[in-house]
């Protein structure tokens, strides 16, 4: 028989946490895919060890939000027995790899905003949430640099290599904006400091991305559009086929352990 | 009381003395201790309590340590004992003793630079082969076989080789 959904009680720190966890093991998830598919061995064990850094932030936002929502829920409980519709990441993050170019810009355009994001969290004034961002900033500062180099060595790379990455970079842009999302439930965090509000990086993303850009010859599009819904659990058809693969052996075998 | 405290102390100390020598399954030269990966170990309640620190989030080498740990307190006598992680303050590299340094060196890793940091990251990093010595060294990978390593080249002798990254 296969596994029930979960329920969980989403106020406002638990929410908070499940949103930022899910971006992180959905992103970890997406650079796990190309293991043993990367187009050299060095980038193959980077996209795997950058992805390992996601899970592991992922699982301690999991237990952090396990801890205060109190239920009886675990760190594998929400990874594996949540639906589509009870998944809160950004769209961006769950954008299919595609080519190697996309692969870089999405974890470029995600990093940039996730290395200013946790070293901003290490001020949080929640104990947990300081030490998990504490860890974290080291690692997105790893993830930033590395992005950055590949974004500017395909940008000004051949004509094919910039090509492809000017196609990501225009057709991830539109997922940009959901990373400055805020609403009435991090409201409470946000006033008693608990959390950074995403609004006051903006300004310091944006220099960094279109930056990056310049050098890299590559485009900074113009348009202003932007998709939202993956923090409410509105997601692309994308999450559901990426949530059936890491969710199959939990689905079909609960509580299997080896 | 008096009795009791020093008991506990001595408990204590053989169970710090059997935690120390845990060694890292991913660079079996260093220990635990010498990784500064041991934070603590307390007595409470007549229990053993080991408090280790994670050296990356991801790090799949924690759950071997804390199993590790607990079969080196077992092969003392100590049975009744409970690992705990702590996340605060963050791992960092300069925790890792001078000893640690040297063994990982003759191991034929680079060590991590100390008090490195956020600005080793970004800027002009030299690196000594561990082979030679020579600082001619150019980075290959940011990312190498294990979170905590990079992979360079010497462009003396010509041998590739692990550096222990900053963090
Ligand atoms: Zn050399």
């Amino acid at each position: 028989m296969a596994a029930a959904s979960i329920s969980v009680t989403e106020s406002p720190p638990v929410l908070y946490a499940l949103r930022r966890a899910d971006d992180a093991l959905i992103l970890g998830h997406r650079l796990s895919e190309w293991c043993g598919h990367a187009p050299m061995m060095e980038e193959d064990m980077a996209l795997a060890n950058m992805g390992l850094d996601l899970i592991g932030q992922a699982r301690e936002l999991y237990s952090y939000a396990a801890k205060v929502e109190d239920t009886g829920n675990d760190e594998d409980s929400y990874a594996y027995l949540r639906d589509v519709r009870q998944y809160r990441n950004l769209l961006l993050v769950e954008q299919p790899n595609g080519d190697f170019a996309r692969t870089i810009v999405r974890q470029f355009l995600y990093s940039v905003f996730a290395d200013a994001y946790w070293r901003a969290m290490t001020n949080s004034r929640d104990a947990t949430l300081a030490a998990i961002a504490a860890k974290s900033e080291k690692e997105s500062a790893y993830h930033v640099r590395h992005s950055s180099e590949w974004v500017i060595r395909l940008g000004d790379g051949t004509a094919e290599s910039r090509k492809r990455a000017q196609a990501a970079i225009d057709d991830l842009w539109s997922f940009t904006g959901e990373l400055f999302h805020t609403d009435d439930s991090d409201a409470g965090l946000i006033a008693d400091r608990f959390v950074v509000d995403p609004e006051s990086l903006r300004a310091g993303w944006t220099d960094a991305v279109t930056g990056v850009l310049q050098t890299a010859t590559l485009a900074c599009p113009s348009k202003s559009w932007m998709q939202k819904g993956g923090r409410s659990g509105s997601h692309s058809e994308h999450l559901g086929h990426l949530l059936s693969e890491l969710q199959s052996l939990q689905r079909s075998f609960p509580d299997a352990t080896w | 009381m008096v009795a009791a405290d020093t008991s506990d102390s001595a408990l204590r100390a053989r169970a710090w003395a059997a935690a120390a020598e845990v060694v890292d399954p991913e660079i079996p030269v260093l220990t635990i201790a010498d990784l500064g990966v041991l934070r603590d170990v307390s007595i409470v309640d007549g229990q053993v309590e080991v408090a280790i620190t994670p050296t990356y989030s991801g790090c799949p080498a924690m759950n071997m340590i804390a199993l590790e740990i607990e079969l080196a307190l077992a092969r003392e006598g100590i049975c009744n004992s409970k690992i705990r992680t702590v996340l605060s303050p963050a791992w960092t590299t300069d925790w890792m003793s001078d000893d640690g340094r040297r063994k990982l060196k003759d191991y034929g890793v680079a060590p991590p630079q100390s008090g490195g940091g956020r600005r080793a990251l970004f800027g002009e990093q030299q690196v000594a082969c561990p082979q030679c010595g020579s600082l001619a060294t150019e980075v290959l990978s940011e990312f190498g076989s294990t979170s905590c390593k990079a992979l360079w080249r010497c462009t003396t002798c010509r041998e590739p080789f692990d550096y222990f990254k900053c963090h």
